[in-house]
């Protein structure tokens, strides 16, 4: 009797939903294992790791302004993949952000105006999009892989950002740290939610969720973005531009990247840092895969993603544990995410008919 | 080969199949399938396409296991696992889309094949007696992306040959050759079966069964419907075996009135991006309203190039390059084309007209997406859905509703929705490539006849077809491509079939030129 | 002249990693398979080699972990994008978060903590040989274990009877499997081997090169690996040349310092990924040598039963 994969006529439905919920249900065994070695309770470690960072209101707060760069990025991201573009430079695209960001807020902040946080969410987009366009350039010029492009460019990126601090932005007040001056009250996002650092940032993340959905399920473009990513020859076939696909894939995720960069540093960071990003924009792809490209869905595993960061905390605090637990928790999740995706297109079946049927002697 | 004398013919069969049956999840391929070959036979197994005729051969062959049924090989039992199992026991399998490396060389290609660690010089020693042998004339050193698909089925013979098969199976391999390489792949099948080896040829052409096979097994719905001599048959008489009635001849084709050129093509030279493709050359012809041009000729000649030519797949340096009713396209893609009214049918149904994962009301929405089913940059679904309720319904596609991924329909259903969907778009021109390929008869019938109604409606069509028996009975003239140029066309009173056939090599000369109204430019 | 030395052996030291990791990719590539999960095999390979050289104080065994633990990830890689036929770039980009957090998890208890190897320790008896000894002194084993690496991928490619038939794999796996060759198997082989040379490199990185752990210690080098291969056309010798070029690149801020040329030093250590990008696009934009030289099933699941 052997186990074999047998294809399914059409890709099961119940799945696609059910295979994150699996995912996460297993990244928990995981979790569980990995705590009773480090001689915890399982079950009480894996309910303070979850629950804890959200008991008050603070809390929650840090859950949504966590969520809300994710959230956003992992939008623009999945237009990207939804079109067989991939965009692996989300980390690059949010730092250009910032830099754009921060030089508005460095030159013009002290000044300020109504005008310096719009300017500067707008000027952050402009460079997470330039950054995206890089890449989107060299692809449909030059047929350059985006993938290894995009990736080279966070390196640039965040060499550029540690030239900046380390030099031109360093805060003469700062001890010698590599950080910039905090920025000014004019170019702070202002709070939501009082008693938390929850701010505007979120009120953009849903602004992202809204305006995704619109595109991806009722529009036409979306339509053709959704084509490309499924075949190219019918994509070909029906007129629909490849490049075009290529430069609002990639574009997208950096207008998305540039502005969510804006929203870290003019949010609960306060200050430029050249670590502006705890790896957003890799963990944004995660997003977007566990929320299956669906703009809903990225709402609800950024929310999970968010707690998992939080959660890193307390583990350092409460448990005892490293926090880049916290990476290694996302990376499992992200790897048991595409195991469980298999059962989408296939569903497991014990043979015993076949081979009992065929018998005699071999060769 | 093995040898095989009269007596031993009668006591032991080479192959024989009981009862094979092969279940997959959305249809029965084979159920309950019993084949007999003899030593030194050339049998035919007929069927039309989705019979089930491919999955038994690959039962045989070991890419698939059957779900019941045995296997005998010379008197033995066996159990056939892989493709290797297969070579060892001593068949041989002359792919209908072959199995070869295009980037390298004959001999390599063939030295993968043998089991032993032979030198390359000795194998293309080997390679070059066999093919003197059997007529099959090859040179070991080149390259596979640079022969021609005769040449290349040669490969794949002389390959199957160098494993002393007992039994060489034949996958459709008329489709790839002209008429008089038919000819000539008939003697050397001859000649092997004489030798003793015996061939399992598959096809549904009932003339070239009666000509070569002197037995078959008729498939039809995965069950054997009937065994015969095919020499002492019709084609009739076989064809009712095959499809379970007559055959409805098409109806009469009238002549309708042909009006002004709708579609001009004019000069046409446009090189292959693909490195392995075939560039078009100086390529001219004209298309009038209410007529059928058909183009033949044997596959990578050109004719994809051709389609993604004129679809706007491949769009064109000079715009004058296609005229459609006078307008330049040349520059246009394929949306653009269609809101000028040039339509496409490309060959490949799943990779290009249409997408397997998604529904058909997202497949109509593909091509049908200019005037009312996309408002102000939205879907309106209920106008898509409509559409395709109707494309459904006029065109009888069976097999689901808007909502059924496209993938799970069977190849003719899927066809009458991808032509049908075409047709519905009101086209003054209509570009069809391979029109009823992988199809049913029931929807080929389907399919040819509504070319023909739109053709009575004034469209001009232009239909590109490996088959030739579907262009002499539909279209009014045919032309041939041939190395990525085309011939002149002939009328309908003038179709010479070996004139097409040599055609068809390269050869055309100014006597086939056509009597009465020409349209076409000349170079 | 006094400088050339020392660059040309910073250029070897640099460019031995990128060896291990491209030949291995290369040979995964030509079999069909896009393995993007490098990087992380490399962050994890080096983790694992500093940890177990660390504690037991032998190189050889810590290179040995390391071909094991990065096995296993591309033993996971294999088993979904292979036999699960799931999209391999999802899966490779996957294999390299999950394997960059791993080795940084299970890094973090060695951060800080330096190796010191004997070098004589490391050559071991091939010091003793009586012409080439000293050789071996100077120029790391596992230096010259890479140049024997180039040598055997070259030969196995283009002169043995299993390297065509590995090639012919990465052509067309429905042919090969036709003709009954183990298709699966034979990708499974080759990922396997690519996986356990970019372990290699990596703990090379962290036990010869770099002599620590710490997070930034590969720095995107697998994927300048990965983009190697197509920069190389997916030729060997090519490959070769090409890891010592950008070997060259990432030393590229000490040869600037030694020459005295006063560019901010961030801009230097940029220059490996710049160059990667441009390298790439000078490649590609040829169309006709990529669709020449791309192993045309490279990424595409093969489905034995279709």
């Amino acid at each position: 009797m052997s186990i074999r994969l047998e294809a399914r006529p059409q890709p099961s439905r119940t799945m696609i939903w059910l295979s994150p919920l699996l995912a996460i249900g297993l990244t928990c065994c995981v979790a569980m294992v990995i705590f009773a070695v480090a001689g915890l309770n399982p079950l009480s470690a894996l309910a303070t790791f979850i629950f804890t960072p959200v008991t008050d209101l603070y809390g929650l707060g840090e859950l949504l302004i966590k969520a809300a760069p994710l959230v956003l990025i992992a939008i623009g991201l999945s237009i990207g993949f939804r079109a067989g573009v991939w965009n692996v430079g989300g980390e690059g695209q949010l730092i250009v952000g910032v830099i754009f960001g921060g030089w508005l807020a460095l030159n013009y902040g002290p000044d300020g105006g109504p005008w310096v946080l719009p300017a500067m969410v707008v000027g952050g987009a402009i460079g997470g999009a330039l950054w995206a366009a890089i890449p989107a350039l060299l692809r449909t010029q030059f047929n350059a892989n985006e993938i290894l492009t995009s990736l080279m460019l966070n390196y640039v990126a965040q060499l550029w950002l540690g030239y900046l601090i380390f030099g031109p932005w360093r805060d003469p007040a700062g001890f010698n740290f590599p950080q910039s001056e905090p920025l000014a009250p004019a170019a702070l996002f202002p709070t939501l939610i009082e008693g938390t650092r929850a701010n505007a940032s979120i009120l953009l993340a849903l602004v992202a969720v809204g305006l995704g959905w619109a595109l991806m399920s009722r529009s036409f473009v979306g339509f053709q973005l959704k084509i490309t990513g499924l075949s190219h020859g019918a994509a070909r076939y029906a007129g629909f531009s490849p490049n075009r696909a290529v430069w609002i894939g990639l574009v997208a995720g950096g207008l998305a990247a540039g502005i969510a960069g804006v929203g870290e540093i003019a949010g609960p960071l306060g200050q430029i840092f050249p670590t502006a990003s705890p790896g957003y924009g890799y963990a944004a792809i995660i997003v977007a895969f566990l929320g299956r490209l669906n703009p809903i869905g990225i709402l609800f595993s950024g929310l999970l993603m968010s707690l998992l960061y939080l959660s890193g905390d307390v583990a350092q605090m409460s448990l005892g544990l490293p926090s880049s637990i916290t990476g290694l928790f996302q990376g499992t999740l992200l790897f048991f995410l595409l195991t469980a995706d298999v059962l989408i297109h296939y569903r497991l079946r014990s043979s015993t008919v076949a081979t009992g049927a065929i018998a005699g002697s071999a060769k | 080969m093995p040898p095989t004398g009269p007596d031993s013919s009668r006591l032991q069969l080479r192959l024989e199949l009981r009862g094979i049956t092969k279940v997959y999840p959305a249809v029965v391929a084979n159920s309950g399938i019993d084949l007999r070959v003899a030593p030194g036979e050339i049998h035919a197994v007929v069927g039309e396409n989705g019979a089930g005729k491919s999955t038994l051969m690959k039962v045989i062959y070991g890419m698939v296991r059957p779900d019941a049924g045995e296997m005998l090989w010379n008197g033995r039992e066996v159990h056939i696992g892989s493709p290797a199992d297969a070579q060892r026991l001593g068949i041989g399998m002359v792919f209908q889309h072959f199995a070869l490396f295009d980037t390298l060389t004959v001999a390599e290609n063939i030295a993968l094949a043998l089991p032993e660690k032979l030198s390359l010089e000795t194998i293309s020693g080997r390679i070059v007696a066999l093919a003197q042998r059997y007529c099959l004339p090859l040179d070991p050193a080149r390259r596979i992306y640079s022969m021609s698909v005769g040449e290349r089925q040669r490969v794949e013979i002389i390959r199957a040959l160098l494993q002393n098969p007992g039994l060489l199976i034949m996958d459709e391999p008329t489709s790839v050759l002209t008429p008089q390489a038919v000819d000539t792949l008939f003697g050397t099948l001859r000649s092997l079966a004489a030798d003793g080896c015996s061939i399992l040829y598959i096809s549904h052409k009932l003339d070239e069964i009666r000509a070569l096979c002197s037995s078959a097994t008729i498939l039809r719905g995965g069950k054997v419907t009937g065994t015969c001599d095919p020499r002492g048959e019709s084609a009739a008489s076989m064809a009712r075996m095959m499809i379970g009635a007559d055959i409805q001849p098409i109806r009469a084709v009238r002549s309708a009135a042909t009006g002004a050129e709708r579609l001009v093509v004019r000069n046409l030279t446009l090189a292959a991006a693909d490195p392995f493709g075939t560039d078009l050359d100086t390529v001219s012809f004209s298309v009038a309203g209410g007529e059928i041009l058909g183009i033949a000729g044997v596959s990578g000649n050109g004719q994809q190039e051709l389609l993604a030519a004129l679809s706007g797949e491949t769009p064109l340096a000079d715009a004058q390059g296609v005229l459609v009713d006078g307008k330049p396209t040349g520059r246009l893609d394929p949306r653009q084309r269609r809101a000028i009214g040039l339509c496409s049918v490309p060959e490949d149904r799943l990779g290009r007209g249409a997408v397997p994962s998604l529904a058909l009301a997202d497949n109509a929405l593909l091509t049908d997406n200019r005037q009312s089913s996309v408002r102000a940059g939205f879907i309106r679904f209920d106008v898509v859905k409509a559409f395709t309720e109707r494309c459904i319904a006029e065109f009888g596609v069976r097999g689901g509703g808007p909502d059924t991924p496209a993938g799970s329909l069977s190849g003719g259903n899927l066809q009458k929705f991808i032509v049908g969907r075409e047709i519905l778009q009101n086209p003054g021109v209509l570009v069809i490539a391979q029109p009823t390929w992988g199809v049913d008869v029931g929807a080929a019938v389907t399919i040819r006849e509504a070319l023909l109604d739109l053709r009575a409606r004034g469209c001009a069509i232009l239909v590109i077809s490996e088959e030739l028996d579907e262009l002499t009975e539909i279209a009014d003239r045919i032309a041939v491509i041939a190395g990525g140029r085309l011939s002149p066309a002939m009328s309908r009173a003038t179709f010479d079939r070996d004139a097409i056939g040599l055609a068809m090599s390269g050869e055309w000369t100014a006597a086939t030129q056509t009597q009465g109204a020409d349209h076409v430019h000349s170079a | 002249m006094s400088q050339f030395l020392p660059i040309l052996f910073a250029t070897l030291i640099a460019g031995t990693p990128l060896v291990y990791a491209a030949l291995g990719e290369l040979i995964t590539e030509r079999a069909g398979v896009l393995n993007m999960g490098v990087e992380g095999m490399m962050v994890t390979g080096a983790v694992v080699a500093f940890a177990v050289a660390l504690t037991t104080g032998n190189l050889w065994l810590g290179v040995l972990a390391a071909m094991v633990a990065a096995g296993i990830l591309s033993l996971l890689f294999s088993v979904l994008a292979i036999t699960f036929r799931a999209n391999q770039v999802a899966v490779g980009l996957a294999m390299t978060i999950f394997g960059t957090s791993l080795g940084s998890y299970l890094g973090k208890p060695f951060v800080g903590m330096a190796l010191v190897l004997d070098a004589s320790q490391a050559a071991g008896g091939f010091a003793q040989l009586p012409l080439v000894g000293p050789l071996f002194s100077a120029i790391h084993p596992l230096v010259w274990l890479s140049w024997g690496l180039f040598a055997a991928v070259w030969f196995f490619l283009s002169r043995t009877r299993a390297g065509l038939a590995l090639r012919a794999v990465g052509e067309s796996p429905t042919s090969a499997h036709a003709i009954g060759y183990p298709v699966v198997r034979i990708r499974y082989l080759a990922t396997l081997f690519g996986g356990a040379m970019a372990g290699v490199a990596g703990a090379y990185m962290s036990t010869v090169y770099a002599s620590l752990w710490t997070e930034g210690l590969i720095a995107g080098r697998g994927w300048i690996a990965v983009a190697l291969v197509v920069f190389a056309t997916w030729r060997p010798e090519r490959c070769f040349a090409g890891a010592y070029l950008f070997g060259g690149a990432t030393m590229a801020q000490l040869f600037a310092q030694s020459a005295g040329i006063g560019v901010p030093s961030e801009l230097m250590s940029a220059l490996p990924y710049l160059a990667t990008i441009v390298v790439l696009v000078l490649i590609s934009r040829d169309a006709a040598l990529m669709r020449l030289s791309v192993p045309a099933s490279l990424g595409k699941p093969f489905d034995p039963q279709g």
